[in-house]
């Protein structure tokens, strides 16, 4: 522990990076660039946001990491553990202990507070490279507002495959100006960004930016009036705990086709199963082959 | 008659210099409305830095570029904020490159290449982007079925025409043309002049085309200027400027071409 | 209709020398609506170049050339374009049009050209190519692939779609066949009728004696050749 500063990072680069948040805050949606600094760790496996996490985190914390809404992933357990070793701050895997949540590809099923900070992991922070390569166009289109470019990719899409078919990474307006990458969460995740309580707050390590959405902001979703958006779903319930609201992942059970539907939100699924609910598959409903049983099976035959 | 209209374009002093090298050099005209006036001149003579200087692609060192706006009338486009210059861009005027590649999205299917303008200017209706979209494509003679292909699967003459109908789709007042026709074959060069010359006259629309095919402006433009070392030598009406030229540098243009 | 005053043209080859030729020198001549002016001189008088500088096809270097109200000379490039529109037609002898347009297009353009409707002036030019004899297979075709004699038909249905006041005619039967040359030279006494002034080139002496009211000899103005 007293072999690093608090969080990893020096004083110096966390001021600067809290000055690129605090920018970032001032214009919701705009892309602050900042020197991101090597981290222990590489690129793509969330080095803009644990910068960010570092340069917010306070002893008095308590620290949540998700992955793809998982506590228990590779990623998330190095983060976590990453922070309990530099920072000494406390970790939960519960979202409302959470007073920083930083998270890759989800935004939590339960809603957040006013006191929770949510910081996402970014690879790619600009929605225009896909059409517009040059940087330095896509810089002026912004700074201009010329966004009729991100309609021509959803244009695609529509004359593609007959409907959006875009279904993370799904561009957002912020407060009319800005048009910002949410991360590539679920588009199903996109009308939580709007009107949050929390602060959330976007790192790109690789590519150097930090972008915000303070609380409260207006964030909406690129759609066409005849095409409108849709935070679309798996069209079940979760396996586990019976939830019919919550983003699902699809779980491959065995060889033979089988599978099953369960909450990406790990914590969210295992509140409800505390509280009594249970899914159609979970080993608590009787009526249900469970995995248990199938594995039996296998080891009978 | 149409002699009482304010110009469409009035091009004032313009001048651009490369370090000692000059672009072009104090150049002025007036375009009126329904105007194709053609730029002729060889390699290097000025005419494409003319062009992209009133474009807006280059900031010229001098003069002005007065364009008469729907909104507020004649404005000097070399002064106006880069937002409402790119504006202009996107709405009022066209720009119809060399090669298509420089002015179509590669990436993107022939249906969204003519949609972005629309998409630009804020429409949102998928339906409508699409049948004008579809529309077009027609008028410039790709065939329907083609709307979701990549302009890379398609021939020079055919990326061209697409190139045209991304450009017009927004009802502009203004086309600007670098070398429309360069790189293409002779026989697809006569339906692309054909096109166009039905473009101009039904949609009503002013244009300046550069080129160094002197055949183009013959059927295309009314009017003529030819330039050398980046400056206008003679100009007039084009069959009078090309039947019978007044400068020796004029001359020497015209009769340099092979007769057919 | 047409008045010219005094005018002269050169032209000087700046690749060749800087030789200067003088072509015509102090031109005065006048056209009244309704009538007919036939240009004749030798080969080489300057009969087409006068017509080309009239038509504002050539530049003239001195005096003035007006058409109604127009003065050629001094009109800025967009009024001469007006001019050709509405009021001054030109029959070459030759035609020149854009490959692909198909014959009835290229008839009824002038008729665009003055805001007619696509229907009317599709109508009018159809009347005139079967007046003219060409047959209606053709009309669909570009006229680039016809012969010599009906290209120069289809110059002649372009030339009297619109009814321009004025209009000048470079040998306009010649090539023609026998029926063909009445119906051009029908067309012209109609045009006369109806008040149009026309200057015309005509080697085939018969028809300039049916349909002009006078002859000028350019050889006249020819500077070096006259007598």
């Amino acid at each position: 522990m007293t072999e690093y500063n608090f969080a990893y990072l020096d004083e110096q680069t966390k001021r600067m990076i809290r000055r690129a948040i605090l920018k970032g805050l001032a214009i919701p949606g705009y892309q602050v660039p900042f020197a991101s600094r090597e981290m222990p760790m590489p690129y793509g496996w969330g080095t803009g946001g644990v910068q960010v996490s570092a340069a917010v985190l306070t002893p008095e914390d308590r620290f949540k990491v998700i992955d793809q809404g998982a506590d228990d992933t590779t990623n998330a357990v190095s983060i976590r553990s990453f922070f309990e070793r530099t920072a000494g701050v406390a970790t939960t895997t519960t979202t409302s202990e959470a007073s920083v949540i930083q998270t890759r590809h989800r935004v939590p099923e339960e809603a957040l507070t006013e006191d929770q900070i949510l910081v996402y992991q970014v690879p790619i922070p600009e929605p225009l490279r896909f059409l517009e390569p040059r940087e330095s166009e896509t810089r002026k289109m912004h700074s201009l507002e010329e966004y009729g470019l991100m309609h021509v990719k959803l244009y695609e899409d529509i004359a593609r495959h007959g409907h959006i078919a875009t279904s993370y990474a799904y561009p957002v307006k912020v407060e009319g100006r800005y048009v910002m990458d949410p991360s590539p969460i679920p588009k199903f995740d996109n009308p939580k960004l709007g009107n949050m309580p929390a602060i959330q707050l976007f790192g790109a390590g690789r590519e150097q930016r930090i972008y915000a959405l303070p609380p409260y902001t207006q964030v909406v979703s690129l759609d066409f009036e005849d095409h409108p958006f849709e935070a679309s779903k798996a069209d079940h319930s979760c396996g586990l705990c019976g939830a019919t609201d919550s983003y699902l992942d699809e779980v491959i059970t065995d060889d033979q086709g089988g599978r099953m539907f369960v909450c990406s939100d790990t914590d969210y699924c295992e509140g409800r199963r505390a509280a009594g609910f249970f899914g159609e598959m979970s080993a608590e409903n009787p009526s249900a082959p469970t995995m248990t049983t199938q594995r039996n099976l296998e080891f009978q035959t | 008659m149409s002699a009482d209209l304010s110009p469409l374009l009035s091009v004032k002093g313009i001048s651009k210099y490369y370090g000692a090298h000059i672009g072009c050099a104090d150049v002025s005209f007036d375009l009126y409305p329904g105007e194709v006036m053609g730029i002729v001149g060889e390699s290097g003579s000025g005419k494409s830095t003319l062009l992209n200087c009133m474009a807006g692609h280059l900031a010229p060192d001098a003069g002005e570029v007065v364009f008469d706006t729907r909104a507020d009338g004649p404005k000097d486009t070399v002064t106006m904020s880069e937002p409402e210059r790119r504006m202009l861009g996107r709405t009022d005027w066209a720009f119809v490159h060399q090669h298509a590649r420089d002015g179509l999205r590669m990436g993107v299917s022939a249906g969204g290449n003519v949609g972005e303008r629309l998409m630009a200017v804020g429409e949102r209706h998928y339906g409508d982007i699409r049948g004008k979209a579809t529309d077009w494509l027609g008028r410039v003679e790709i065939d329907a079925d083609r709307i979701d292909d990549r302009p890379t699967t398609f021939s020079g003459g055919m990326q061209q025409r697409l190139q045209i109908a991304r450009n017009l789709v927004t009802g502009p007042r203004l086309v600007f043309m670098d070398e429309p026709t360069g790189g293409l074959d002779v026989s697809v060069q006569a339906r692309l002049l054909d096109l166009l010359r039905g473009l101009v006259r039904d949609m009503g629309l002013s244009a300046i085309i550069v080129t160094h095919d002197l055949a183009v402006v013959r059927l295309l433009a009314d009017r003529l200027m030819v330039m050398k070392s980046g400056r206008v030598v003679e100009s007039g009406l084009t069959d009078q400027v090309l039947d019978d030229p007044q400068h020796a540098y004029s001359q020497l243009l015209v009769s340099s071409v092979l007769q057919v | 209709m047409i008045d010219l005053k005094d005018v002269s043209k050169t032209f000087t080859l700046h690749n060749q020398g800087s030789a200067v030729i003088e072509v015509v020198n102090d031109v005065s001549l006048s056209v009244a609506p309704g009538e007919c002016v036939a240009l004749t001189g030798a080969s080489g008088a300057g009969k087409s170049t006068l017509m080309r500088m009239i038509y504002g096809n050539y530049l003239t270097q001195a005096g003035s050339i007006r058409i109604g109200d127009v003065d050629i000379v001094q009109a800025e490039p967009r009024a001469v374009i007006a001019l050709r529109r509405e009021v001054l037609g030109y029959v070459s002898q030759f035609l020149r049009v854009v490959p692909r347009v198909p014959t009835l297009e290229v008839v009824a353009e002038p008729l665009r050209a003055v805001g007619v409707s696509a229907g009317a002036a599709e109508a009018r030019a159809a009347a005139l190519l079967e007046k003219l004899n060409i047959p209606q297979r053709l009309w669909s075709l570009s006229p680039t692939t016809f012969s010599g004699g009906e290209q120069q038909r289809v110059n002649i249905a372009r030339g009297f779609a619109h009814a321009y006041p004025a209009m000048l005619l470079d040998e306009p039967t010649a090539s023609l066949d026998a029926t063909n040359r009445e119906v051009v030279l029908s067309l012209i006494e109609e045009a006369k009728a109806s008040g149009v002034a026309i200057i015309g080139i005509f080697h085939d002496e018969a028809a300039r004696a049916r349909v002009c009211d006078r002859e000028i000899d350019v050889s006249a103005f020819t500077p070096g050749v006259a007598a």
